[in-house]
């Protein structure tokens, strides 16, 4: 009733007043004056913004700079070291190539990732379920995570047809940190929230879903974020390692095939994809991150001042 | 005036696991319609009998008595509880908060619906139904918690020290808030507190603890009349109280011995 909201409620769309109530000039400046003067803060913010995108791409512009100027003036083969310029141009014309087996380890990556958002809270909420069950497998899912999948990859391509395999090493390295994330957020619960859903006779299934799942979310999506890459990475590793096999058309298997061709300009444009496709699916995941919390909690709130 | 006992406390223990005694021997008759504080220094067990009283937590020792049957003239379940934090889903909206002990005893929606609405105007929030807990203040969030307690319409309230980490004018206004929900809810409430002022100016009865092991001291009636108010706080007969209160806090501290 008199007790006012803090500044960042959502009845101040505009955060000028407020931020005139706590901070603004002493009252002899002059209301007026004070309104429209804009808060000093938001013209540092701008630029502080400018800079961050600014920056990183003057030094990605002025290294390509470099790269291009030493390519040419030393007159380096393709073959060692191709200019910016070829690989992008390598790009364009191999477009169709590139694009389908971007594609093929873009729907690998999603699968595996998938499969290990599943498995990791699917398993995390099994373990917080069931003491047993988690002191009976935990011990494997540590195994699982710290054997490298580099060394695993070859093993699973003997026993499962390739697709599956390259499917299973992305799983492998993702699940882990979702498991390991989702699991400290369903132990996070407070603990008076947990006595209250007790105090009114809350069911185990209403703690799950009302209480230790909400809770859990920040963490779950943290473990993702994780996951997202690494599935990316597995898919990539499987296929390598399936490179040798030779009957994969996935982005890193182009990559290895491109090196036994010495067709280094391809190499550096697949690579490129990928490190493209890496950074898309950690935007994307920051995002989905973003408009999942943004209403509640600490991690996705912008800070007041 | 207070009748009919509610529920006993009788000679209610309580070892923690870890060896502490927190309660010994602790005897405790709460009527029905009283405004009960227990008022105690830190580590006196208070809020260890509340959470007895509650059902959070078994007495090692003695026996929690209720005295009357359930009262099938009100809707909701026995018992509300607020806690020290506001204690709200951070993910979902005030409204959504309130509605929670309804929720999870699968009420109708359409009732719910109702009853969260007239919880809300109690506390005075019915414009922030659709705010985040984040976006209130300290005070908002409090009176979003008694509200989440009041909705099921409890026979008791059991409060523990809910308004010790507000400021002194917002809890106050919260205080009064409080007495004048009290009255129109004709509900009974436990308060637990550790402030002198606090407990003489809401409860009819300030029961006194001392630490080491917890148990009752000594009790006090507060026997001014209610709707009380400014006048009361700033009255000879509130300040004649709250020396009285003051003494028999000081004693029990003496009586708890040092930690």
């Amino acid at each position: 009733m008199s007790d006012l909201p803090p500044a960042h409620s959502r009845e101040s769309g505009n955060p000028l007043p407020q931020y005139q109530q706590r901070t603004g000039p002493p009252l002899s400046r002059g209301t007026t004056e004070a309104h429209i003067r804009p808060p000093p803060t938001s013209l540092h913010e701008r630029r502080d913004r400018a800079l961050r995108i600014a920056l990183p791409i003057a030094v990605l512009a002025l290294g390509l700079l470099i790269w291009e100027m030493a390519v040419r003036i030393e007159d380096v083969p393709p073959y060692v070291l191709p200019a910016p310029g070829l690989i992008l141009q390598t790009l364009v014309a191999d477009w169709a190539l590139l694009s389908n087996s971007l594609l093929v380890t873009l729907v690998t990556t999603l699968e595996g990732f998938l499969l290990a958002a599943a498995g990791g809270v699917g398993i995390a909420v099994l373990f917080n379920q069931s003491r047993l069950v988690e002191y009976s497998l935990y011990p494997y899912a540590v195994i699982l995570q710290v054997t490298p999948v580099v060394a695993v990859a070859p093993l699973l391509l003997i026993y499962l047809p390739q697709q599956a395999a390259v499917l299973a090493c992305a799983w492998i390295v993702a699940f882990f940190p979702v498991l390991a994330n989702a699991t400290l957020g369903l132990n996070s619960v407070d603990r008076n929230l947990a006595d209250l859903f007790s105090l009114y006779g809350a069911s185990r299934g209403q703690v799950l879903w009302r209480l230790k799942l909400p809770s859990a979310l920040p963490y779950i999506l943290g473990g993702l974020r994780i996951a997202g890459g690494l599935s990316l990475i597995g898919a990539v590793v499987a296929e390598i390692a399936a490179g040798a096999a030779g009957a994969g058309s996935g982005l890193a298997y182009r990559i290895a095939e491109s090196g036994y061709r010495l067709n280094i300009p391809r190499m550096f444009a697949a690579l490129l994809l990928l490190s493209a496709a890496g950074i898309v699916i950690f935007y994307l995941l920051s995002l989905v991150n973003y408009l999942a919390l943004r209403h509640w909690h600490e991690s996705a709130l912008r800070p007041e001042r | 005036m207070p009748s009919a006992p509610l529920v006993a406390l009788r000679g209610v223990g309580k070892v923690f696991p870890t060896g502490t005694q927190a309660l010994a021997g602790l005897d405790l008759e709460i009527r029905q319609g009283e405004f009960v504080a227990l008022l105690g220094p830190s580590g006196c067990g208070k809020s260890t009998a509340l959470r007895i009283v509650a059902g959070l937590s078994e007495p090692t020792d003695g026996v929690v008595e209720w005295l009357s049957p359930a009262d099938e003239t009100r809707s909701g379940n026995r018992l509300g509880f607020v806690f020290q934090e506001p204690t709200l889903m951070p993910w979902a909206s005030v409204f959504t908060n309130v509605l929670l002990p309804l929720d999870l005893q699968h009420k109708s929606a359409a009732n719910s619906a109702e009853r969260v609405s007239a919880a809300l105007d109690r506390v005075g929030l019915t414009a922030f139904r659709h705010a985040y807990p984040r976006e209130l203040s300290g005070g908002m969030r409090m009176r979003v918690s008694i509200a989440r307690a009041l909705v099921t319409e409890p026979e008791l309230l059991l409060m523990d020290e809910p308004f010790a980490a507000l400021d002194e004018i917002t809890r106050f206004k919260l205080n009064d808030d409080l007495l004048r929900m009290w009255q129109a809810l004709r509900t009974t409430v436990v308060f637990v507190t550790h402030s002198v002022f606090e407990s003489v100016y809401l409860s009819s009865r300030v029961v006194v603890m001392a630490a080491r092991p917890g148990r009752v001291f000594t009790e006090l009636a507060i026997d001014a009349p209610y709707p009380r108010d400014q006048n009361f706080r700033t009255s000879p007969e509130y300040a004649a109280h709250c020396r009285r209160a003051s003494e028999a806090l000081a004693q029990a501290i003496a009586a708890g011995g040092e930690p």
